[in-house]
């Protein structure tokens, strides 16, 4: 089922959490909202399930639209930052739950109930722990029973708050792979919310980056990452250099950066500041051409298998982050204190948040 | 779970064994003297002249109908101060609006006022001099003076004790299993029945113990509103008075050892309560 | 997000809910309480004073606010040290001391009252004692002191055993690593933070002991000028038909407990200050 947000608004007293948020998620597709704390994505999140009211706009499902509907009829799958199991309930009961809380009428009957949960049990691995209590599990356990009670009432869309949050890091990873299965699986549309750009990335079919409430870009992985719309997806989805300065005439010079910068043709000594991902930084012992910074050594670090090397430029003394693989980072034997040349490969240029 | 309380074998820096133990003697010391002495008075006048005098003085007709009229007390106020407990916790634990702390400052409020003026209160508005005092003697409806004007004093004396526990433990427990339950469909009344109410279950039992208790016990208030009209408005704490007036101390606190019996029963039932309030609490 | 209340929440019925609650408070509280005052403003202000400052009720006070004031004393003194005992020390019946300690909350006042004159009487299991020793107890204001202290007992350790179960262990160990003395450690760590707890037993011990009617009278012999408590003039007054009298001089009590609920509250919010 498609979700349609059309000018969503809301505020909590004078914080605006939401403004004026427009977004399509079409059928079948898992969609992450992503964004700092914060950034209006949970609220989001609850508004869509019926959870919270917008102050003004709409949510249609399948074109139908679902605003003045009660949370109780809009048959969504909700998973909550911390699982909201009910804690006096078996891990049976609390996945049959949403079946026996049915009017008589429409309440299957108890060996159909019962023959539904140990499939969904089945299907999250769990099927040794329907006589446990939420108290008696793991975080991850948790989890997937939180899933499992979601996708017992079969809603039309699956959301989840923040669904890996509160786990370890290794349980949070296999989890993710996870639940990727799942949705091939089981294709039923989903959103989920995350501030970890990471999870994202990995999980979603399509990202949806929010900050301050609105919508900076939505698209697939890849279209966030390698054209981002704003400074602050780029920023925000991995690690950036900035460098501070001036465009005029096509021409930027930016923190010992020399740009073009054609798209602000018209731009006369305007402040503007590049952008360069950590990764996106080459460090070379020789002068290559007029990209070559001059810069000094200052920092290196170790971080498994990438190597992250501080730099400082020479003349402005800013500082840089580059990132490198081992095999590079051994092959060029850097040093501590020795003078280098950095070249941005990929460089971006923003001013007042326009992309050149 | 494992947040078991802290004891004093895994304190890696401790007072010196003889002032502990010096301690342990005082405030054992202090409780016997206050609380195990009293205790054990009581039982031990009850039984002073043996157990037939003891079984006689509990059986005299004055001391039944005092009996009878305690229970029907507390089978008013305790459902009444019940649905009022959970209804203001349901309110205010699960929404928020301005005013809130106020308002649970008013809800307490009846604990601060002495029980005297507990009972004051009603004499003056239902009292002969009262506000509709002489209204309802012209139609001839007695409400001081008689049971339901016990019955008023001690709803308000009891007014806050299930809503007191119920709110800082449902605001404890958040709002989101109830919209858990609301998201995979449950009806509001679903919603409370299965998953709130499990949930505060215990919260509920303490504050209903404690609240029957107080309707019992309650000596003050209902004195002041009873008008001591022997085996018609006389409660058991006020029978007890009667009794240990006219110097008939053995029948006093045979009656008197009843009450002790429920405030030990309550007392059980609180432990059992609270301990098991912790433990619901913990499996967050 | 959280830092933000919804208006708007999904659970139902809390129109309802409010909606009863304030009706019921209204009828049962509100109201009533607020007839003491209005009866009370029929008075004129001099009529007020003089019924308010009369020598026997100026005696009345004197006796109540001392004895409360003393008694909390006592409790706040003890019940610190049987809060300590209790979550710090493990030996044979804590756990029914515990739970004992609420004794006084559930037992009724009147069998309080009468169990405690028995005992202190000059020929009771306490009192033969103290007699030889010129101590009189039953029938004195130091019996009203001692009910008030029976009553008043669970209020200090109730507040105060909470907190010590939170104290963590590491800030005694850290002030033992930074070179403290275990009675450095107590005076300078662990006592400024069980202060505002203590204060607000005390406060609670205060309060409950001025209002407390049933476990007193049996005990204090009820003389007036000598051992007479504002509760039970109260009931003198209304026993002779004195309504103005007893609803002027409740006023005052009422006003005082007001004071109370405000110096408590105050206090509690000032014991949470360093709370995030």
């Amino acid at each position: 089922m498609s979700i349609e947000i059309e000018n969503i608004t809301k505020k909590f007293s004078t914080f605006n959490a939401l403004s004026n948020v427009s977004l399509t998620i079409p059928s079948g597709e898992l969609v992450a909202l992503l964004g700092p704390s914060g950034c209006g994505k949970t609220t989001l999140l609850r508004i869509i399930a019926g959870l919270e009211y917008a102050d003004s706009g709409r949510i249609l499902f399948n074109g139908e639209d679902t605003t003045k509907s009660h949370v109780r009829e809009r048959k969504v799958g909700f998973v909550f930052q911390h699982y909201a199991l009910f804690r006096h309930m078996t891990v049976f009961d609390n996945v049959a739950f949403g079946l026996t809380v049915r009017p008589k009428e429409t309440r299957p009957t108890k060996q159909q109930i019962s023959e539904k949960v140990m499939n969904l049990l089945h299907l999250v691995q769990m099927e040794n722990m329907a006589n446990r209590y939420p108290a008696q599990l793991s975080g991850g356990q948790r989890q997937r029973i939180a899933l499992a009670r979601a996708l017992a009432v079969e809603p039309q869309v699956l959301l989840l708050d923040e669904p890996f949050g509160a786990l370890d890091a290794q349980v949070r990873a296999e989890l993710r792979r996870w639940l990727r299965k799942l949705h091939d699986e089981i294709h039923v549309t989903s959103v989920f919310v995350t501030h970890d750009q990471e999870e994202a990335l990995e999980v979603a079919d399509r990202i949806v980056v929010m900050n301050k409430g609105k919508i900076e870009q939505a698209g697939t992985p890849d279209q966030v990452y390698e054209s981002p719309a704003s400074a602050f997806v780029l920023s925000f989805l991995g690690n950036v250099n900035l460098f501070h300065g001036r465009i005029s005439q096509g021409q930027g010079q930016l923190g010992g950066l020399k740009v073009d910068s054609n798209g602000y043709a018209g731009a006369d000594d305007t402040p503007a500041v590049a952008y360069v991902r950590s990764h996106d930084i080459e460090i070379d012992r020789v002068w290559r051409d007029e990209t070559s910074i001059k810069a000094e050594i200052r920092h290196i670090l170790k971080l498994g298998p990438a190597v992250r090397v501080s730099l400082s430029i020479d003349g402005s003394g800013d500082f840089i982050d580059a990132e490198l693989t081992r095999d590079v980072f051994q092959s060029l034997a850097l040093r501590h204190g020795e003078s280098v040349f950095v070249r941005p490969r990929q460089v971006r240029v923003f001013v007042d948040d326009y992309q050149i | 779970m494992s947040a078991s309380p802290r004891t004093s074998k895994d304190r890696s820096q401790t007072e010196p064994t003889v002032v502990r133990w010096l301690l342990i003697a005082i405030a054992v010391t202090f409780l016997m003297l206050f609380l195990i002495l009293p205790l054990a008075a009581v039982f031990s006048q009850a039984f002073d002249k043996g157990f037939t005098v003891y079984l006689d003085a509990l059986r005299e007709a004055d001391t039944l109908s005092s009996i009878k009229l305690t229970v029907l007390t507390a089978a008013f106020c305790v459902p009444l101060n019940l649905f009022f407990g959970v209804t203001a916790a349901w309110a205010i634990a699960k929404f928020s609006f301005p005013g809130k702390n106020l308002l649970i400052t008013l809800i307490d409020l009846p604990f601060s006022v002495s029980p005297v003026i507990s009972g004051l209160i009603y004499v003056l508005i239902f009292g002969l001099q009262g506000w509709i005092g002489p209204w309802l003697q012209d139609h001839d409806i007695r409400i001081v003076f008689a049971v339901p004007g016990i019955i008023l004093a001690t709803i308000f004396v009891t007014f806050p004790f299930v809503a007191r526990e119920l709110i800082p433990l449902m605001e404890a427990q958040g709002r989101e299993e109830e919209e858990a339950a609301l998201v995979l469909g449950a009806s509001g009344l679903q919603t409370f029945w299965r998953v709130t109410l499990p949930n505060v279950k215990w919260g509920i039992i303490y504050g209903v113990i404690l609240c029957n208790a107080r309707a019992m016990g309650e000596f003050g208030a209902v004195s002041v509103v009873s008008g001591h009209i022997r085996g018609m408005t006389n409660t058991v704490p006020l029978h007890v008075e009667i009794l240990y007036n006219e110097y008939n101390y053995t029948a006093a606190f045979a009656v008197a050892s009843l009450l002790a019996f429920l405030a030990l029963i309550t007392l059980v039932i609180k432990t059992i309560a609270e301990w098991k309030v912790q433990q619901q609490l913990q499996k967050n | 997000m959280k830092l933000f209340k919804r208006q708007n929440n999904v659970l139902p019925g809390f129109g309802p809910t409010l909606g009863f609650t304030i009706f019921y408070l209204s009828l049962i509280v509100l109201i009533p309480l607020s007839a003491l005052v209005f009866r009370t403003a029929g008075l004129t202000w001099g009529e007020f004073v003089s019924t308010v400052t009369a020598p026997r009720v100026m005696a009345s006070y004197k006796v109540t606010f001392g004895a409360a004031l003393v008694a909390a004393s006592i409790n706040a003194v003890f019940g610190v040290l049987v809060a300590w005992v209790l979550v710090r020390y493990k030996f044979p019946g804590r756990k029914i001391a515990d739970a004992l300690v609420d004794l006084p909350f559930a037992l009724p006042t009147a069998v309080a009252g009468i169990t405690l004159a028995t005992i202190y009487s000059p020929n009771g299991w306490v009192g033969r004692f103290l007699e030889p020793l010129g101590i009189k107890v039953a029938f004195t204001p130091l019996g009203i002191t001692l009910a008030m202290t029976f009553i008043g007992l669970p209020f200090v350790v109730r507040t105060v055993q909470p907190v010590v179960e939170e104290i963590e262990v590491e800030l005694e160990e850290a002030a033992l690593c930074l070179g403290a003395s275990r009675w450095q450690t107590i005076q300078r760590v662990i006592f400024p933070m069980l202060l505002p707890s203590i204060l607000t037993g005390f406060a609670l011990a205060f309060a409950r002991a001025v209002g407390e009617y049933g476990s007193i009278i049996f005990i204090a012999g009820n003389m007036p000028m000598v051992s007479e408590i504002t509760p039970l003039l109260i009931i003198t007054k209304l026993e002779q038909f004195d309504y103005q009298g007893a609803t002027a001089i409740a006023c005052v009590m009422l006003l005082a407990s007001f004071l109370m609920l405000l110096v408590i509250n105050l206090l509690q919010k000032w014991s949470r200050r360093y709370a995030e």
